[in-house]
This record gives C-alpha cells, sequence and structure tokens, in this order.
C-alpha cells in the first residue's frame, strides 16, 4: 500500500486506503496487522486481562495485609538483623498458610476423615456464592442498560421478606409452597425495583439516590414488620421471625448432610442461562444494551427510552429477588432477623463489576467471592486472620477493576485508549 | 518569525499520521494546509502545538531548534492556535478568557483592567470591534472567533494556526475572517490556515501544501485551479458535482404548514415554516447551522415537545407522533451526528443494521432476535454499501466516518420509504464516501421517493438540490431553484432577500 501514498500515482483504490487511515482500529497503516499480532494487542488490551491482574493484586495487598498482621512475622522481624532468614520463613508461612486455609474453606477440607465431611467446603462456596450471582446478575442487567441499581439491599430484603412470609405463614404443598415463596419474591422485589425505574423515567430523578433511599426504607419496614406479629415469631419478644416451613425451604439435592447445597443453585444456574439469552439474543435485551450504551441513539431509532428505564429495573429486581428468597429459603430457613440480606446486595456491585457485566463472567465472579468468604471463615479460625482482610481483597479487586489504567501502568500494559483518542485526533 | 518544519514524523502504532513532512512559513505569509479528514493535518498541528511529541524531525523557529513539552511551550515560543473548537468558557467575559491561563495580579488580585486593555488594543489594532465585557456565550459565532484570535495575540503569537475557521462561519462572517488574516498577515504574522475546502485556500493563501495520506503530496499555488488541486487532495481525478438527471416530481409527498417549534425555554426556535417534499426531487435545506434546521428535523420526527402547525405525509398527520410511529411509517432519517444519534459504537454492524427494527420482523420474532437472518442481511448490506470491515460483528465505533455513515444509510435505505431525511449526510467524510453518500441519496430520489437534505455545505446543497429551501433564524427566508448563483445563497443566508429573487414554487 505504500506506493499508493506518493503523489504522482492516482489510484483508484485511495479511498479504501483513506477509510483504513482514518479506522480506529489501527489496521491501515505500512502493511496489514498479522492475525497474531491482532490476537496479542486484544488480550493486552481487553477487559478481561485487566481483571484477572486486578484479582491478582487484591490477593497481593491482602497477603501483605496478612504478612503485617501475622505474630510470627512480627517477632521474626524484630530480630531481623541477626537472622533474616527467620522473617522469610514466616512470610512464607503465612502465605503459604493462608492458600491452604482458603483451599481448606473454600473447596476441599483434607483435614476431614472422609471425603464427604471435606467436600463441604466446596458446598459452603456455592452457598455464599448463590445470592451474590442471582443478585450481581440483576445489577449487571440495570448495568447494561444504563441504570446504576444499588438498591441491591433494600430488594433482597423486600423480596427475601415476602417469601419468608408466605413460606412460614402459608400452608401449602411442598413444591408448590416453594414455588409460590420464590415467586413472590421475584414479583416483590420487581415492584420495589419498578418504583426506582417510574421515578427515574418520568421525574428524572437519579437511581442511584433513589436506590440508596429506598434501601433506608426497605430496611426500617422489615425491622419494624420484624417488631410485630406480621413477621415475629409468636411468643417471642425478638424481632426474629418464625422457622421457614419445610414445603417451603429450598431442598437440599444431595441430602440433608449438604444442606447448604440446595435447589436454589440450580435455580441460578437457570437464572444465569435466562440472564444470557436475554442480552445476547432476544430484542429486549438489544435494546437495553442499545440505550445503554448511546440512549441518544436509541431514541433517535424510534426506542421508548424511559420504558426501557423502567424495565431494565424491573428485570434487575426480580433477579435480586431470587437472591432474597434465598437468603431466607435458603440459608436462614431457621428464622431471620433484619439482617438476613448479609450485605449480598451490596457485594453484588463488586461481583457485577468483576464479572464486567457478563453473566459467565457475573457467575464465576461470584463463586469466586463465594471461595474468599467460606475459606475466609476458616482463614480466621486457621490463621487467626482477621476476616475483615477478605473484605479489603474484595475491595481492592474492585478498586483496581475500576482503574484499568492503573492497573496497565503497574503491568506496563498497552494503552486502548490511546490509539483510538489518537486517531481520533487526527481526523 | 519563520517557522520550519522539518522532516515530522509521528505514527500511531501501524497508523503513520505524518511521514516526514516539511513545511514553511515567512513572517508576513499565508500558507494554506489542503487536506482530507483524516490526512494528518490535525496530527501536524498538534505536534507543533506540544499536544503530541513527534517521533523524528524538528521543530524551528528562526533557526532554533524548539523543544515542545506542551502547549505551555508553544506558546511562549510565540505560537498561536486558532481551534475548530473554540476553546472559550461562555459565562466568562471577553477579558476574562483572554487572561485565562496567564492572569495578571495586582496585589493577589486578578489585574481585569490590565486584560481589558489588551483587549481595546489588540481589537483597535486591527479592527476586530470586540467589547472586552462583553459575555462570551452572547456573542455571534463569528465575534467568538475573533476573542480566541485576541487571545493568542496577546500572548504575542508570531505564527498563528486556523484550525479549519470556517466551518462554523456564515459566508459573509468568512468574508471577514479572511480580511482579518489579511490584516495580520501585513502586520507580520506567519499565517498556517488548515482547511479542506479549496475555494477559500485560493482565496487567501500565498502558497497552498498539499497533504494526502500522512504525506505532503505536493505544492501548488493559489492560481490552481478546483480540479487540480482536488484531484490532488484524493489522489484521482474526482467529479465535484452530482450527476443526475433532472427531477421528475410527482405528486405531493410531505406537506408542511406553518410549523412552529419552541425549545425548553420557550424560544421560538421553528418559525411558521411551510414547504413541500415532492415525491421524485430532492429538496434542500440551506442554512449556516443553528438557525432552526436541526429542531425542524426533530420536529419531524417527533423529538421537539412543542411542535405547532400541521405536518403530513401522503395526507397522514406526522404531527406529535413519536419517533417509532414516524420510523415504521416509512420515513427514513440520517441524523446530522452521526456518533451521537445514529449508531451504537459499542454494538456491531449487524445490531447497528436492526437498531431501528428491534419490534418485529424482520429481524425479531417471539422476542428473540433471528441471528441468521441478521446475519444475512448485514453481509448484504456490507456488500451492497461498500461498507470496508474484516466482519459484520466488528464494533460501529471501530469504523471510518465514511465506513459509519454507510451503515446508517444501509440501515435508513433497506426500509420501504414514503420519504427520506438526511442531515449534513456527509459531515466529516472523506471525499470517496462523499461521492458515495450523494449518488445514493440521488438513487433514492430516482426511485420516487421524496428527499429532504438538510446541509451547512453550501457545494452540497448545490450539487444535490432540485430546488433549495434557506433557513434564517428560524424561518424560510425563501426557496429557490437550483440553479441560483452562490452570491445570492449566500445572502439568503445571511437573512436578505435580494431585489427580483427567482422563486422555486
Amino acid at each position: 500500500m505504500s506506493d499508493s501514498l506518493s503523489s504522482s500515482v492516482p489510484v483508484a483504490d485511495t479511498g479504501r486506503a483513506t477509510a483504513e487511515l482514518a479506522s480506529a482500529d489501527g489496521s491501515g497503516g505500512k502493511r496489514p496487522e498479522s492475525p497474531f499480532a491482532r490476537a496479542g494487542r486484544e488480550i493486552l488490551t481487553g477487559s478481561w486481562l485487566i481483571t484477572i491482574l486486578a484479582v491478582v493484586l487484591g490477593l497481593v495487598a491482602g497477603l501483605i495485609l496478612i504478612i503485617l498482621t501475622n505474630p510470627e512475622v512480627q517477632s521474626a522481624a524484630g530480630y531481623f538483623f541477626a537472622r533474616p532468614g527467620d522473617t522469610f520463613v514466616a512470610i512464607g508461612d503465612a502465605i503459604g498458610g493462608t492458600f491452604v486455609s482458603l483451599f481448606r474453606g473454600g473447596i476441599y477440607d483434607f483435614t476431614q476423615g472422609s471425603f464427604t465431611a471435606g467436600i463441604g467446603s466446596l458446598f459452603n462456596t456455592l452457598n455464599y456464592a448463590t445470592p451474590l450471582i442471582a443478585a450481581g446478575l440483576g445489577l449487571a442487567i440495570g448495568f447494561r442498560a444504563g441504570v446504576f441499581n444499588i438498591g441491591g439491599q433494600g430488594m433482597v430484603l423486600i423480596g427475601g421478606a415476602l417469601a419468608g412470609w408466605i413460606g412460614f405463614a402459608w400452608n401449602l404443598p411442598f413444591p408448590l409452597h416453594m414455588i409460590v415463596a420464590v415467586l413472590a419474591a421475584l414479583v416483590g422485589a420487581g415492584i420495589w425495583a419498578a418504583i426506582v425505574g417510574v421515578l427515574k423515567a418520568y421525574t428524572g430523578a437519579h437511581e442511584v439516590i433513589v436506590t440508596i433511599m429506598l434501601n433506608y426504607v426497605a430496611f426500617y419496614l422489615v425491622d419494624y414488620l420484624l417488631h410485630t406479629p406480621v413477621l415475629r415469631a409468636p411468643g417471642s419478644q425478638n424481632p426474629q421471625s418464625p422457622a421457614e416451613s419445610p414445603s417451603a425451604i429450598l431442598f437440599p439435592l444431595l441430602g440433608n448432610q449438604f444442606k447448604q447445597f440446595n435447589f436454589g443453585f440450580v435455580l441460578v444456574i437457570v437464572a444465569t442461562i435466562v440472564a444470557w439469552w436475554l442480552l445476547s439474543r432476544s430484542s429486549l435485551g438489544f435494546r437495553l444494551r442499545a440505550v445503554g450504551e448511546n440512549p441518544r441513539a436509541a431514541r433517535v431509532a424510534g426506542i421508548d427510552v424511559n420504558r426501557t428505564f423502567i424495565i431494565a429495573m424491573v428485570i434487575s429486581g426480580v433477579f435480586v429477588g431470587l437472591a432474597g428468597a434465598y437468603q431466607v429459603l435458603g440459608q436462614n430457613t431457621s428464622g431471620f432477623g433484619n439482617d438476613f440480606d448479609s450485605g449480598v446486595g451490596v457485594t453484588a456491585i463488586t461481583v457485577a463489576l468483576l464479572g464486567r457485566n457478563k453473566p459467565g463472567g457475573v457467575f464465576a465472579a461470584g463463586i469466586a467471592f463465594g471461595l474468599l468468604q467460606a475459606g475466609g471463615a476458616t482463614l480466621q479460625a486457621g490463621q487467626g486472620v482477621d476476616i475483615d482482610i477478605v473484605q479489603v481483597m474484595q475491595a481492592v479487586i474492585v478498586l483496581f477493576i475500576a482503574a484499568p489504567p492503573l492497573v496497565r501502568a503497574i503491568f506496563r500494559l498497552p494503552d486502548p485508549a490511546r490509539r483510538r483518542a489518537v486517531v481520533g485526533g487526527a481526523r | 518569525m519563520r517557522l520550519e518544519l522539518r522532516g515530522i514524523t509521528k505514527s500511531f502504532g501501524a497508523l503513520i499520521a505524518n511521514d516526514h513532512i516539511d513545511l514553511e512559513v515567512e513572517p508576513g505569509e499565508i500558507l494554506g494546509l489542503l487536506g482530507e479528514n483524516g490526512a494528518g493535518k490535525s496530527t501536524l498541528m498538534n505536534i507543533l502545538y506540544g499536544l503530541y511529541q513527534a517521533d523524528e524531525g524538528e521543530i524551528v523557529l528562526d533557526g532554533v531548534v524548539q523543544h515542545f513539552s506542551g502547549p505551555g511551550d508553544a506558546m511562549r515560543a510565540g505560537i498561536g492556535m486558532v481551534h475548530q473548537h473554540f476553546m472559550l468558557i461562555p459565562v466568562f467575559t471577553v477579558a476574562e478568557n483572554v487572561m485565562l491561563g496567564h492572569e495578571q495580579t495586582r496585589a493577589g488580585f486578578l489585574d481585569l483592567g490590565a486584560a481589558r486593555a489588551r483587549v481595546r488594543e489588540i481589537s483597535a489594532r486591527f479592527g476586530f470591534e470586540v467589547d472586552p465585557d462583553a459575555l462570551v456565550e452572547d456573542l455571534p459565532v463569528g465575534v467568538q472567533q475573533r476573542v480566541e484570535i485576541i487571545k493568542a495575540l496577546s500572548r504575542n503569537a508570531e505564527v498563528l494556526v486556523f484550525d479549519e475557521p470556517t466551518a462554523v462561519l456564515t459566508p459573509q462572517e468568512t468574508d471577514e475572517l479572511i480580511g482579518i488574516m489579511r490584516r495580520l498577515k501585513e502586520a507580520g504574522t506567519a499565517i498556517i490556515f488548515i482547511t479542506h475546502k479549496l475555494r477559500e485556500v485560493r482565496e487567501i493563501a500565498d502558497r497552498i501544501t498539499v497533504i494526502r495520506l500522512g504525506k505532503v503530496v505536493g505544492q501548488a499555488e493559489p492560481t490552481a485551479s478546483n480540479a487540480e488541486l482536488a484531484s490532488m487532495m484524493v489522489g484521482r481525478n474526482i467529479e465535484l458535482t452530482v450527476a443526475k438527471d433532472p427531477a421528475e416530481p410527482t405528486d405531493h409527498g410531505l406537506v408542511v404548514r406553518d410549523l412552529s417549534v419552541l425549545d425548553a425555554r420557550g424560544q421560538v426556535v421553528v418559525d411558521g415554516v411551510s414547504f413541500e417534499a415532492r415525491a421524485g426531487e430532492i429538496l434542500a435545506i440551506a442554512g449556516v447551522q443553528g438557525n432552526g434546521q436541526t429542531e425542524l428535523t426533530e420536529a419531524l420526527f417527533g423529538l421537539q415537545q412543542r411542535v405547532f402547525g400541521t405536518i403530513e405525509l401522503d395526507g397522514r398527520s406526522l404531527r406529535n407522533r413519536s419517533m417509532r410511529h414516524v420510523l415504521e411509517g416509512g420515513v427514513g432519517f440520517v441524523p446530522e451526528d452521526r456518533q451521537e444519534d445514529a449508531l451504537v459504537a459499542e454494538l456491531t454492524i449487524a445490531e447497528n443494521l436492526m437498531l431501528d427494527r428491534s419490534y418485529g420482523e424482520p429481524f425479531v420474532r417471539a422476542g428473540a432476535v433471528q441471528r441468521a437472518q441478521l446475519a444475512d442481511f448485514s453481509r448484504e448490506k456490507v456488500q451492497e454499501f461498500d461498507i470496508r470491515t474484516q466482519s459484520i460483528d466488528t464494533f460501529v465505533g471501530r469504523l471510518s466516518g465514511g465506513n459509519q455513515q454507510k451503515v446508517v444509510l444501509a440501515r435508513e435505505l433497506s426500509r420501504e420509504l414514503k420519504l427520506f431525511v438526511a442531515a449534513q449526510p456527509t459531515r466529516g467524510l472523506d471525499v470517496g464516501s462523499i461521492e458515495f453518500v450523494h449518488e445514493r441519496i440521488v438513487a433514492t430520489r430516482d426511485e420516487g421517493i421524496p428527499v429532504i437534505v438538510i446541509s451547512t455545505e453550501l457545494d452540497e446543497v448545490v450539487a444535490l438540490a432540485d430546488r433549495i429551501a434557506v433557513m434564517y433564524r428560524g424561518r424560510i427566508v425563501a426557496i429557490v431553484p437550483q440553479h441560483t448563483s452562490r452570491e445570492t445563497l449566500g445572502l439568503l443566508m445571511a437573512g436578505e432577500v435580494p431585489e427580483g429573487l427567482e422563486i422555486a414554487a
């Protein structure tokens, strides 16, 4: 193509050359980029590499904190200059111990006598992951449509309280009771979310503020109801609900020894597939994504942007509602207090971001966070590490995901935005 | 000051934006820098202004090699830039804008008096007539541009770069700007005038340098013909006019009567406009940007809130209908802001091709996107509209402007149309794409579809139109035949109706 750059030879193909020169993927220039170079560039600049590196950095930050707070390391560091080896051995022990604890708590506990006892760790991970995935999917769908729904907590509480109430107060036969209770959670959270969508669409209220405020409303509403006979267990003064009736509980998949591995996990797998189909295969999802990426173009293409916002919020709420149902029908089946959401609604924001708002990514991120939570308990028991450090790790991961340029700088990766901006400037 | 650029080379990855470019400007000389969009003009000027660092080559001022690490260095060295998009703060006064970035203080307070005096002094020297205490947002575009020039001069710029300065001006304002540039030249300023408009560069430049694909492809004298310059720019001989037969208008298509639009603040932005677009003809709506064309277009599509009057297509009212209703009623629309209003950059070509047909057949059945159907359709359209891409799954944001516009055209022209409206259809496109877009628009007309083209480019209006409606301050000043002279059109665009004007019914 370099021949066509000279002045004297008029070529018919100049339009193409110009187009390529101006195209932002940089495929123009002296010679076309080889497929391998392209693949390499996409891996290096692609967002999923950033995601993995952010996780690595989060783990490193967590390990540093663990090392710094480890009593053995501290005492060995006291005579560091006399015997520096001791400090390094202590650091190595702390790091090794951390990974062993995470593995034992989250995947398989080899110190247990039998396989069934050991594998319980994996089911603990899935137990923590299930509501995170459900709520993460809901929030991710909202994010994709451009609504920054951070009202997960409120939706978990409303959906969960509704499902819980049906679960202990109604009298229905086994599968029906469970189905009705779960559906009620989905509908309740969906309606709760619709409030946000309507306020945003018709009054221009910002969804971040509305959802935060509705979190308070939901919390105190549930708290109030727990102090009244509506949700409070009969004959008790504690703001605690009665136990769920067995017919409403999400039944264990592998018998009662693994209560934490129940039908809820199946529902969440189904939810992940539904979310994937919705976002990448349905016309509704197509409109959600179009509105999320460029509401102006969507509007000019005849898409009702306000209606799409409301629909996105409702769908978002329905998925988060599943997390609410799981909290009361799968996890706290012996009765729930006002804190049954266990921070799922908030952590789900992190899960959605870590999963890049893609259903498969959210699923993986949910499992990863579930593992950190299940392993964190063992870490605390085995290594004397404060469970808060797990929270710090999660926060650092999200921090780095939110700051891809920082990750790129740390690992000296090429910057995709730069070539784009610069070519834009050349126009 | 004498400016010399020697062998400037700048590449971005595989893309070579500037390839050993040499330039020189003497004091008191105007150099026209001519090139298509994407030829590398702006990159070169950004290097000169210290925004980018060149990979190779040097910038020499009066024989001294310069090293600019930012615009501050360039300004101190005496280089000033009048940007295409003004770098002014609308709510500040002229004097405040001029002092911004090198504020003088007296006893810790801003010395506005000194800035005012500076503005008056420069205004007087070059006959600018700019009030230092006027708010920038109240000033007409042409005067805002003068504020930009004053800003540069107040920093003792001896080399002034004008980046596409006429893009936003009326023909009359352009004439005034050319006068200003001449006075600056007489005062000894070296001027680089970047443009892709052939007529202007021939009128004002002392020498013309043509850039194509990042290289200097030649020098030309202002006496060179348009055709000569254009063929240097694009590397082949192009026809500036569109080949088309005379229109054969049939029955009425779109009828607009007494259409008025109020904006959010209750201001009349379209004022009692009446016109017809007949099947088989192209009605061009000309006018300087911001005279109600955008709002008029939006009103046709139900995108404006307060619309009065009648809009009828084939006898059915379109007023205050939803955008979706209008589109499904058979109206094709190319919005003026391609990236904001027409395309979703993060969706693929295929997805953008179904953007306004996501509610039903042919691409959606039972709520599911018919991916095979969409892929077939997309591949067909990529062929038909010559969209240069590796795959239909490429993100639209990665295409060049011309290919993006082809995606929009492909989408809008593949529906059954009763009316086609294209706003600024070739803005920012290279000559090859312009030609393609114009051909498609004429072909649409020839299919017997009424076409409305809204354009601020006089060349485009003259090339495409069968009749021309000129808008000024929300009104249609006149609807004139296609052969109306540029001078007359220029006057109409400034709101003046010359005597004995020939009106097209």
